[in-house]
């Protein structure tokens, strides 16, 4: 039965002696179980690809149900200025949602690119190998707290204190939300710039000290310039994690989706409303409900596109080194 | 070779009567430029610290409001409308039940997945799709994932709002990250392993599994460790598949070791399909109340998910650095 199993496949091939002369071939029943391990362990690869595919059309679906109603146009979606799926008089407009989202996220990157990348400047560059050994795993924390704990932090710590600089401020506002968002992706932005600065040669730095360039010009003419594709990319990267992140302004920037571009007002965002609508009473199958998956095919595109233009930037424009 | 460019007989003839030490004291633009790195360092430092300082800010802040409010009463009570007689007994016992059957789920798959990816996959564009797509898979928004738990797990496969749906999405959460840290360290085995095995007439598999794995798994454990413990952090996904924010009981009522062994079998037929709250929801719905009470008890129960989150990032760390401590067994 073994010998007139014969197969090209790469299994069996791997057997064969490399002057191919000498055939090592398996037994049948060997050769069986390799193979269905080996598609036991396809089948969990190309799971991913599954989830990616429910994901896509499952928003696509529901949200087509979504602009399936009276009075609902992608237009208007895109364009009306209002948000008020909860009142009489609804309007599906996105613009409040987007605007607070956007503004919450560019504080918190303000607060986060800047610290960020001189943190791993300086745990790169110039760190002595101890405090570096420290200062990593620290991070490592502040990037595993759960952000329903940020989100605590926020509403009970960081308004009191703004409210005392800032007269007048709401108890829900988005620069809490913000800068307590930037203090959460602040380790992420740091450790993926630091892998980016790390991958500089050394050979690169000692050609600058060489020329007389002190630290500091090596460090911002030389180091940072070779490694910019990977600390934009990682910029993006947070860009996109602020966009997607739900507690901390679902618990610290209000429900209230007006179109403002005030920090200090209380706003709602695309992820807030999500969570707003799913923890209310609101039956499967209305407008309001549905409302729900064509926020969440915004967000994902959203999310989607800075991930993807992340990809390219590394791929297109990164230096490569032997 | 000196250091210094000039030599002495030079420097004289550039700045003739002057007693020099070193160029760097004599030149103002190189002097100038070594105080802005001085300056640039320190600021450095600054950011650097940041991190530090609002760490600590944050623990000390969380622990002041949180332990004088934890005793072992507050483990042992079901959520209430009153604040002082409200615990964590429900939430507790609804995150073990969901941490324990996202493990089920989330691990045999990521580690096949990566075995898959790193020892079997041929180069060819499929292999290529299924890296590009976990990549973006693992920065997908956790709530994007809640929305399909909702679609696919709650209504779908008319799971309902239970154990088993909130499990089920929070793998869907966690494979990538399983997967990536899997990847790396399997390739961190050494291949002349892989060769030795193959060369005395093992097969694939057997190589991958009586050699490989054995000595990935450490590094396999960490990852997974770590990506567990963002589920036990998560919130949104599960607020999305709808774990109730008021639930005065546990997964089948199953509480002690008695109720296990009166009944095995509810342990794996009824309570995945009981409706469930996890510590984040729970935190998350006393922060959201305008009273002071249900703060303190909000930061009670975050004292509590820390520790639990701690302890299992230094049992990770632990792990990592025994493994880095021994290295790959044959070099």
């Amino acid at each position: 039965m073994d010998s007139d199993f014969n197969t090209t496949d790469r299994t069996a091939r791997e057997f064969q002696g490399k002057t191919g002369k000498q055939k090592f071939r398996l037994p049948f029943r060997q050769y069986f179980a390799e193979r269905s391990i080996k598609s036991v362990l396809f089948a969990s690869g190309i799971l991913s690809i599954f989830v990616t595919v429910g994901i896509v059309v499952i928003l696509l679906w529901e949200s087509s149900r979504f602009f399936g109603f009276e009075d609902v146009t992608l237009v208007k979606f895109l364009t009306d200025t209002q948000w008020t799926p909860l009142f009489a008089d609804k309007h599906f407009g996105i613009l409040p949602l987007l605007v607070g989202t956007l503004m919450v996220a560019i504080i918190a990157l303000i607060v986060a690119l800047p610290l960020g990348l001189l943190s791993a400047i300086y745990l790169s560059e110039y760190a002595p190998k101890r405090i570096r050994s420290i200062l990593k795993p620290i991070l490592e924390i502040l990037a595993g707290i759960p952000t329903v704990v940020y989100g605590y932090f926020a509403l009970v710590t960081v308004t009191p204190f703004l409210q005392k600089v800032i007269p007048g401020l709401g108890v829900f506002n988005a620069l809490s939300a913000g800068l307590v968002m930037g203090i959460m992706i602040l380790p992420m932005v740091s450790s993926l710039s630091e892998d980016a600065i790390r991958v500089v040669p050394t050979s690169l730095r000692h050609a600058s000290f060489g020329l007389g360039a002190t630290k500091f010009e090596t460090t911002t003419r030389v180091v940072v310039p070779a490694s910019l594709s990977g600390i934009v990319s990682a910029f993006i990267l947070a860009a996109s994690r602020a966009i997607g992140e739900t507690m901390i302004v679902t618990i610290a920037a209000g429900m209230n989706p007006t179109l403002t571009f005030s920090p200090l007002r209380s706003i709602e965002t695309m992820t807030a409303y999500i969570v707003q609508v799913s923890l209310g009473d609101t039956p499967v199958g209305t407008l309001e409900y549905q409302s729900l998956f064509a926020v969440g095919m915004a967000l994902f595109i959203m999310t989607l596109f800075f991930n993807i233009i992340s990809n390219l930037i590394v791929k297109k424009y990164r230096e490569v080194y032997q | 070779m000196s250091r210094e460019v000039y030599s002495q007989r030079d420097r004289e003839a550039l700045y003739p009567g002057k007693p020099t030490e070193s160029l760097r004291e004599m030149n103002p633009t190189i002097q100038r430029s070594h105080r802005w790195g001085e300056v640039f360092k320190w600021i450095s430092i600054g950011a650097a610290a940041t991190g530090v300082i609002i760490l600590a800010v944050l623990m000390i802040d969380i622990f002041k409001d949180g332990v004088p409010r934890l005793d072992w009463e507050f483990m042992q009570e079901y959520p209430s409308r009153n604040p002082e007689d409200a615990g964590i007994k429900s939430a507790l016992y609804g995150s073990i039940w969901v941490i324990v059957f996202t493990t089920i789920f989330a691990l045999p798959l990521g580690i096949a997945a990566a075995f898959y990816l790193e020892e079997f996959a041929p180069q060819n564009r499929l292999t290529e799709i299924i890296n590009i797509n976990i990549a973006n898979l693992a920065a997908v928004p956790s709530i994007v994932y809640g929305i399909l738990g909702l679609a696919l797990f709650v209504r779908f496969f008319a799971l309902g709002r239970s154990v088993l749906a909130g499990a089920m999405t929070m793998a869907l959460l966690i494979l990538p990250i399983i997967i990536i840290s899997s990847r790396e360290a399997i390739r961190g085995v050494p291949s002349s392993l892989r060769e030795a095995s193959m060369g005395l007439g093992a097969t694939k598999w057997q190589t991958v599994w009586h050699h490989v794995l054995p000595q990935a798994f450490p590094g396999i454990m960490t990852g997974t460790i770590l990506a567990l413990s963002r589920a036990i952090g998560e919130t949104a996904p599960l607020i999305m598949i709808g774990a109730l924010t008021f639930v005065p009981y546990v997964p089948g009522n199953i509480e002690t070791l008695h109720d296990i062994l009166a009944d095995p079998m509810a342990l794996i037929t009824f309570a995945p399909l009981d409706g469930f709250t996890v510590l984040p929801i729970q935190i998350f719905n006393w922060v959201s109340r305008p009273e002071n009470e249900f703060h303190m008890a909000a930061a009670a129960a975050i004292v509590v998910l820390l520790v639990i989150l701690l302890s299992m990032n230094a049992l990770a760390v632990i792990l990592r650095y025994r493994f880095e401590q021994k290295g790959p067994q044959s070099r």
